[in-house]
């Protein structure tokens, strides 16, 4: 057993599950329960729902991750090493440096508009159905 | 107090207004601090506002927290002075948030509770690495701090026009107070509406000024540039990358490494990750990364209009030469533009960012310590909660003293690195452990030990041997020379070395990893089951 001690701190379910209104959360230090027999977690982490829902997870915030490090750092390199290029100018004083930079405000506004739309249509149903394959309301 | 009507010799600055309009901003946060909060208080309450605010409110709170001092005067200087170098920054401080909204936000809020040592330490030995997570966590909040006390002083002096140093000390004290005030009364009800309120001024205020900026230039980005540009002794190279960091082969590679720490920082900033708490779940969790990445996304987009368009209107001479040096692009630029009562505004809202942001660190120290350190290795996790609790107002109590202490002793120091390097250390110790704690079933004690303390040991000694502490024109002990690495951030070389410390750790660890515990962790951070909310 790695874990030496279950505390309250980190086994109380009142609060965790984000399902209780907050206003019952003031009564948690009171109650020292014992700890309720858990979900049998290696049985839900080996479910196909679960694994369908950790792969649609992954599948879009590890490339897009990737991504838009890459991208970011592309255009720190180009800053550094490549002034010329970045001080051409495109409309009237402005230059491809401050379209690049804009272009960085631009697509993390798209990444985060996407990975919500993403969450919403394909993680949030997922995750219900593990939940309720799992007993869980 | 007399130091603080002391007649001004420029007539322009109006002390009196500027200390009116931030006595307005201080009785208000006051007046909802003493409402919010409701006498006797849970550990939820006091650590996590009783995860009762929504993805919105929260939010807001965290750019609230994020935007201190340093980027709203700091950037627009930067922007004003070195032009397209000082925008570097802003760009570097918003894409971090994508590391939170697409990795660590909804995961921790879905495993932790109340602070950063809860989710490291959740298939871990609890004690050791417990101890780990409130080490770095106190380090970064006290670097962080000490960099916002100490730019207090001189803001103290461009907006009050007090300069002597009992003057300034005093003022500090005063703010420091106010700042324990609410952090003891409000808990993080309080703190988190204080944020709420503050982020919400300053991001109104430059919006206006950006409006206002850009009516002068005919809603022209070009204009601006231009006249920006025809101000500066930089000429066209204002607008370009380079003028402070294109120097030489090192300091293109201290912004390369800056630039890295930046990014990564972000999350794993323990006053920003200790937010994700106060809502009820990791939807709410996801709002508020999204509320907060809309609220920087505005600001530094002002931010860039608002330095440039301090270059055109007020011109680098006189920002150089006021006594906040570049700090004071920004109210100078108010100055101008809207005359004092717009300047103090400004200048309230800089006082009230930097007691906004103090008051969010020393909530997230006292957690650390009393959550982590107190209840879990002390007490061994028995604690009562009730003193859990007494332990984190006493902490927080002790950190805002020496958070006045170290303001008025560090007050007019070269300290700003201390920003860069509270990121750095929360990327190289945080960030790496978090990410391998999340995804990697086989990272084990020894790993999370390593990784946290290589990290941080890492960074802080390259900041030691490094140019800011010595051997340069500007360093911090200019007598002795015993710098030997020559970038003035660290990030570059410490963020990878404590990922691989945590995979060293790891595999030389004999502590195996438990499947049972990975599972629970994987499961629990992407679908929110927990024990005890089964139906059956």
């Amino acid at each position: 057993m790695q874990r030496v001690e279950q505390t309250s701190a980190t086994r109380n379910p009142a609060e965790e599950t984000g399902q209780m209104p907050a206003l019952f959360s003031s009564g948690d230090d009171a109650s020292e329960q014992p700890r309720p027999t858990g979900p049998d977690y290696l049985a839900i982490q080996r479910s196909p729902e679960f694994r369908e829902l950790r792969g649609r997870f992954r599948r879009f915030a590890f490339p897009m991750t990737v991504l838009f490090i890459a991208w970011y750092l592309v255009y720190v390199l180009l800053a550094a090493y490549a002034p010329a290029f970045m001080s051409i100018r495109v409309i009237g004083s402005v230059n491809v440096a401050i379209i690049m930079g804009i272009l960085q405000f631009v697509s993390t506004a798209a990444i985060t508009i996407a990975y919500l739309r993403y969450a919403k249509r394909r993680v949030d149903p997922q995750v219900e159905q593990v939940r309720h394959q799992a007993g869980v309301q | 107090m007399v130091n603080f009507l002391a007649a001004s010799e420029k007539t322009e600055i109006n002390p009196v207004l500027n200390t009116a309009v931030f006595a307005i901003f201080v009785g208000i946060t006051l007046y909802v601090v003493y409402r919010v909060s409701s006498g006797k208080k849970s550990r939820a309450d006091y650590y996590a506002g009783g995860s009762a605010f929504t993805g919105r409110q929260n939010g807001i709170a965290l750019s609230g927290d994020f935007l201190s001092a340093a980027s709203f005067l700091g950037i627009a200087g930067a922007i004003a002075i070195n032009g397209y170098d000082g925008f570097l920054y802003s760009i570097g401080f918003l894409v971090a948030w994508l590391v939170d909204l697409l990795l660590v936000a909804e995961l921790l809020r879905n495993t932790g509770r109340f602070t950063m040592g809860d989710v490291l330490s959740f298939r871990m030995r609890q004690r050791p690495v417990r101890a780990a997570a409130a080490t770095s966590t106190l380090v970064i909040s006290l670097f962080y701090m000490l960099a916002q006390m100490a730019g207090a002083g001189a803001l103290i002096a461009l907006l009050l026009n007090v300069h002597s140093r009992w003057g300034q000390s005093l003022v500090i004290a005063v703010v420091g107070l106010v700042m324990i005030f609410y952090v003891l009364v409000g808990g993080m009800k309080g703190t988190t509406w204080v944020q709420i309120i503050k982020a919400a001024i300053l991001i109104g205020s430059v919006v206006l000024m950006t409006v206002f900026l850009f009516g002068k230039f005919g809603f022209s980005l070009s204009n601006l540039l231009d006249s920006a540009a025809y101000n500066s002794p930089l000429g066209d190279r204002l607008l370009e990358p380079g003028a402070q960091y294109g120097k030489s082969e090192v300091t293109k590679l201290d912004f390369i490494s800056l630039a890295v720490a930046l990014i990564l920082g972000t999350a794993g900033l323990p006053h920003v990750l200790m937010r994700f708490y106060t809502v009820p779940n990791s939807q709410e969790a996801r709002r508020s990364v999204v509320w907060a990445t809309a609220c920087v996304f505005v600001f530094y987009l002002c931010t860039l209009v608002i330095g440039f368009g301090a270059t055109a209107l007020v011109g680098p001479g006189e920002i150089k030469n006021a006594p906040g040096g570049e700090n004071s692009a920004a109210p100078l630029l108010a100055l101008h533009i809207g005359g004092t009562v717009l300047l103090g505004l400004i200048a309230a809202v800089a006082f009230a960012t930097i007691l906004a942001v103090v008051a969010g660190l020393t909530i997230t120290a006292s957690a650390s310590f009393a959550h982590d350190v107190y209840a879990n290795i002390f007490k061994k996790g028995q604690a009562d909660p009730v003193d859990e609790v007494r332990v984190a107002r006493r902490t927080a109590l002790g950190i805002g003293v020496a958070a006045i202490l170290g303001g008025i002793l560090a007050n007019g120091q070269n300290v700003a690195f201390l920003v860069a390097l509270a990121f750095a250390v929360a990327a190289s110790a945080n960030l790496s452990t978090l990410l391998y704690s999340l995804f990697w079933k086989k990272f084990n004690t020894t790993g999370t030990l390593w990784g946290i303390y290589g990290g941080l040991g890492c960074s802080v000694l390259l900041v030691i041997f490094s140019p800011v502490v010595s051997g340069a024109s500007n360093s911090i002990i200019k007598s002795v020379d015993f710098s030997w690495f020559p970038l003035s951030n660290p990030g570059l070389v410490s963020i990878p070395f404590s990922f691989l410390c945590g995979f060293v750790g790891t595999l030389i660890g004999k502590d195996k990893a438990d499947p049972r515990e990975y599972a629970e962790m994987e499961v629990r951070s992407l679908t929110g089951i927990v024990p005890g909310n089964q139906k059956a």
